[in-house]
């Protein structure tokens, strides 16, 4: 692979440490306070996971969900009143997800069988949603208090005895097992690959990006260690990460996504269903932003009829940075992954730099920009070419 | 020294590892037609994208003469004033516009204030459709009237610009043979009446040895030889040595026949109206059946009713109360989508590659497994995609689909391989019976007698074949039988040993002028 071709390949990534250095070094290390590199992730929790039932979405052909970010208000709406009612939390949790399965049934049923176009059903989702959260509300913010709800998604796991404050040990021997996992897994893999015949990448650049990633996850594990641990909700995070990036890379499910985005006609005289395949990308997209509202409400401790505003947007731009075409039928869970914590990096560093808010805003915007525009730009040119 | 209205010099154009013209010559007299043939990928769509300016001056090396002055076009607008105008094969029409609005697109009739004056657009318009014969008011919408007539207009659009040098790729690759014939007098009579030259990329050899004056060959990027036609006498075979370098003792290879009584597939009065305009019938009570091992041809003209009749047979693909029976191999069966369809064993290969077909952004592996997917995964629905690989693989050797890797994104594939792609896709849906709509459309010789080959490879394999074909002389050459359809219905049946072109043409023809209400 040459210099060129390596760029194209890993913009994202590279973006991703440029940015990440630039804040380091202006913030003057603090970004890369222990603190501070735990709740990157936690912060952005409610992106990440979204980022993933959105890729769903413009999979299909650029369109997107308008009303995640009213969806996740009302499911911590439900919850957070229902347990103020003094409700078993295990029941207020699982309300919420119905609530969240009712919309994405009722959004996907639209979009896929009745042929609504998505930007103005969910358009109409997000008025709708939100105005229900404020009934539930009654337009006052409702404190989220019940211990058992928090601890299932704020705490953090540490081991008594073995671990302490300063010094969870737990944390790294994590960190430590799933580089191994990864490493052999990876190179067994490979092997099976050689053995059957298939063609496999070069052992070297393979043990690169292994060794890259290990680094990584050991550098993470090591801050964790010094800041409470493993965050339960990281977990949360993980599982639906994972789960969306075994669906859309591996399974026949997860191809019919691109197929629908790539070639609609086609995909249907091949015996796909488009209906199907735009109703699952609405009600898996609606399921995640109200699992998204349960981990938000808890991580702010508190609910009002504004939470979520705009959280659809951030959902959006994280999959365009992160390489998902405008036009659908491309993009990967790891390059959207990408995209979110670029954002959360952004946002982070200009927080602790205690920039206000309209530089955000601007800085946002300028980046998503940038990224679709040499998308387009690099894209357009190999084209020709 | 001869009149050559343009003349084009040791024109070179390499793309990064390719060399797509290699020094081509080329050398077109004033008021005749030339006719550009060879096989594709074989650079004829490159040569005319230099001479019309969509490739510019800079991006290739050599000279253009047009009426003994060197030209270096930047852009298509640059050659247009001139009064070079190039029609593509995919027309450049919008299809909510209507006729007169499409003529002038990108050159308005406009006042002085840039306002456009719509009695001189359609005045013009009006002029320019009666020069070439189009009886259709200038305000009908493009996407209503037929593609032969789309094709009218585009020419009457060049007509309008004042055309001098008219450059028609594949004009005739959608039209059917009246309609065609129709087109090559037009241009015969235009460059009697006005002096109008043309240059044509075509196909279809008969029209090149009817229209054609002078014929070039490309082969590889380089010219092979320019022959003299000018008393219309050349012979098909003769052009095609030049195309292919060797001659092709048989365009249609031997098959063994081996067609056994079963009967594999049969529809029984099978009836299909309009998606959209509900009322109209567009299949009218249909009966036909394929034996196991057999080729069956479709005959009939555009818009017979022939690619409605597959597509709604494929699971009700197509069409509105549809009424019917279907039955495969003696059992009758209910396909209510193209999934049931796959699953009972049938197969249908649209004539639409590009929007019907493929996923022109995906993959070669991606592309050929689409249509069944789980034969490459595991029981829960987890894909093995190094077997993916594996198996697109196979098919790209047996089908010596030229790619350099099956991870090549089938868009940049030329016509003849990407429809390899597709009969590979669903070959590996592993149907009884194909519905191949046009499986030879627009792609050149040699990958055409690949895909026959193919075509009986499966029916030796015991797999029945529906083949619905405008060419005529494909039907005569591999079916077993064909039926030919007018209108909805089915007008006529042959044998392969009773039907010859003119029977077929008759009946077509015949039928065409007699509309009977049977009832």
């Amino acid at each position: 692979m040459n210099a060129n071709k390596f760029v194209k390949k890993y913009t994202m990534v590279l973006a991703l440490l440029v940015v990440f250095v630039f804040f380091t070094y202006l913030t003057g290390g603090r970004l890369l306070l222990a603190q501070n590199i735990s709740n990157l992730l936690l912060q952005n929790a409610y992106v990440l996971i979204m980022a993933c039932g959105m890729l769903l979405c413009i999979l299909t052909g650029g369109n997107v969900d308008l009303s995640v970010g009213s969806t996740l208000c009302l499911s911590a709406a439900l919850s957070a009143k229902m347990l103020s009612m003094g409700i078993n939390p295990l029941i207020a949790i699982l309300s919420s997800v119905t609530v969240a399965c009712i919309i994405g049934v009722w959004q996907g049923w639209l979009i896929g069988y009745i042929h609504i176009p998505p930007f103005i059903c969910t358009l109409a989702g997000m008025f709708l949603f939100r105005g229900i959260a404020r009934v539930i509300l009654d337009s006052k913010t409702v404190a989220v208090m019940d211990k058992k709800f928090l601890s299932l998604f704020t705490s953090y796991i540490q081991i008594p005895g073995l671990d302490v404050n300063q010094r969870v040990i737990s944390s790294m021997a994590v960190g430590i097992l799933v580089a191994i996992v990864i490493t052999a897994y990876t190179f067994i893999s490979e092997r099976n690959k050689m053995k059957k015949g298939y063609e496999s990448a070069s052992i070297n650049a393979t043990a690169i990006k292994v060794a890259i990633f290990d680094l990584v996850i050991l550098f993470y594990a090591y801050k964790l260690m010094s800041y409470k641990g493993i965050p339960i909700m990281l977990i949360w995070i993980l599982v639906v990460v994972a789960i969306f990036a075994f669906i859309t890379s591996s399974t026949v499910f997860g191809r019919y996504f691109y197929a629908v985005g790539g070639n609609e006609k086609a995909t249907r005289l091949s015996g796909i269903d488009p209906r199907k395949v735009y109703f699952w990308a609405y009600f898996l997209m609606s399921l995640l932003a109200g699992l998204s509202g349960l981990l938000v409400g808890a991580r702010i401790g508190s609910v009002d009829g504004n939470m979520g505003n705009s959280y659809e947007m951030d959902a959006i731009a994280s999959c365009f940075i992160g390489g998902a075409s405008a036009y659908g039928g491309s993009g990967t869970v790891q390059g959207i992954m990408i995209g979110a914590i670029l954002l959360g990096v952004i946002n982070q560093g200009m927080s602790i730099l205690g920039l206000p808010d309209q530089f955000q805003y601007i800085v946002k915007g300028a980046v998503l920009l940038g990224a679709v525009v040499f998308d387009v730009v690099s894209n357009h040119k190999t084209g020709k070419s | 020294m001869k009149d050559y209205i343009l003349e084009m010099k040791n024109i070179t154009k390499e793309y990064p590892g390719v060399k797509a013209l290699d020094n081509v010559n080329l050398q077109i007299k004033r008021a005749g037609i030339h006719a550009l043939v060879g096989e594709n990928g074989a650079g004829k769509s490159t040569l005319m994208n230099i001479l019309s300016g969509t490739i510019p001056y800079n991006e290739y090396s050599g000279q253009i003469f047009y009426n003994n002055q060197e030209c270096k076009f930047q852009k298509i607008h640059d050659s247009e004033n001139l009064g070079i105008v190039i029609i593509h094969q995919e027309l450049a029409l919008i299809p909510e516009l209507t006729i007169a609005e499409n003529m002038f697109l990108g050159n308005e009739r406009k006042n002085k204030f840039g306002i456009i004056d719509w009695n001189e657009t359609f005045h013009q318009a009006a002029v320019a459709m009666k020069a070439v014969g189009l009886n259709e008011s200038t305000q009908s919408l493009i996407k209503d009237i037929g593609t032969g007539k789309q094709q009218l207009v585009e020419i009457a659009k060049a007509i309008s610009k004042n055309v001098k040098l008219l450059i028609l790729d594949e004009p005739t690759s959608s039209l059917n043979d009246e309609d065609s014939k129709m087109l090559l007098d037009m241009l015969i009579r235009f460059k009697k009446e006005k002096g109008i030259t043309s240059i044509i990329i075509t196909h279809k050899l008969q029209e090149v040895a009817y229209v054609a004056d002078e014929i070039t060959v490309i082969r590889d990027g380089m010219t092979i030889e320019t022959i003299d036609n000018s008393n219309h006498s050349i012979n098909e075979e003769r052009i095609i040595k030049g195309m292919v370098g060797r001659e092709l003792e048989d365009r249609y290879p031997q098959r063994e026949h081996n067609i056994s009584d079963e009967i594999m597939f049969e529809a029984g009065n099978w009836t299909v109206y309009h998606p959209i305009y509900t009322e109209k019938c567009v299949v009218d009570n249909i009966n036909f059946f394929v034996r196991k091992g057999e080729v069956v041809g479709f005959s009939g003209l555009q818009g017979a009713g022939r690619t409605e009749l597959a597509k709604s047979l494929f699971g009700r693909s197509y069409g509105s109360h549809i009424s019917g029976q279907e039955f495969i191999a003696g059992k009758e069966v209910f396909l209510k989508s193209s999934r049931d369809a796959i699953v009972n064993g049938l197969a249908y290969v649209t004539e639409d590659r590009k929007t019907d077909g493929l996923i022109l952004s995906e993959t070669i592996s991606k592309n050929t497994t689409l249509a069944r997917m789980e034969k490459i995964a595991d029981k829960r629905g987890v894909l093995d995609v190094a077997k993916e690989n594996m198996v697109a693989k196979d098919y790209v050797k047996a089908m010596k689909t030229k790619t350099p890797s099956v991870l090549q994104k089938v868009g940049n594939l030329s016509g003849g391989n990407q429809q390899k792609v597709l009969l590979s896709k669903w070959m590996f849906a592993e149907p009884d019976v194909l519905f191949l709509d046009e499986p030879t459309r627009g792609i050149d010789v040699g990958a055409k007698y690949e895909i026959y080959s193919i075509i009986n490879d499966m029916v030796s394999q015991g797999k029945s074949v529906v083949m619905i074909s405008s060419d005529l002389t494909e039907l005569l050459g591999m079916c077993d039988r064909i039926y030919v359809m007018n209108e909805g219905k089915i007008t006529g049946e042959f044998s392969a040993e009773e039907a010859t072109q003119e029977k077929i043409m008759s009946t077509i023809l015949k039928s065409d002028c007699t509309p009977v209400d049977r009832r």
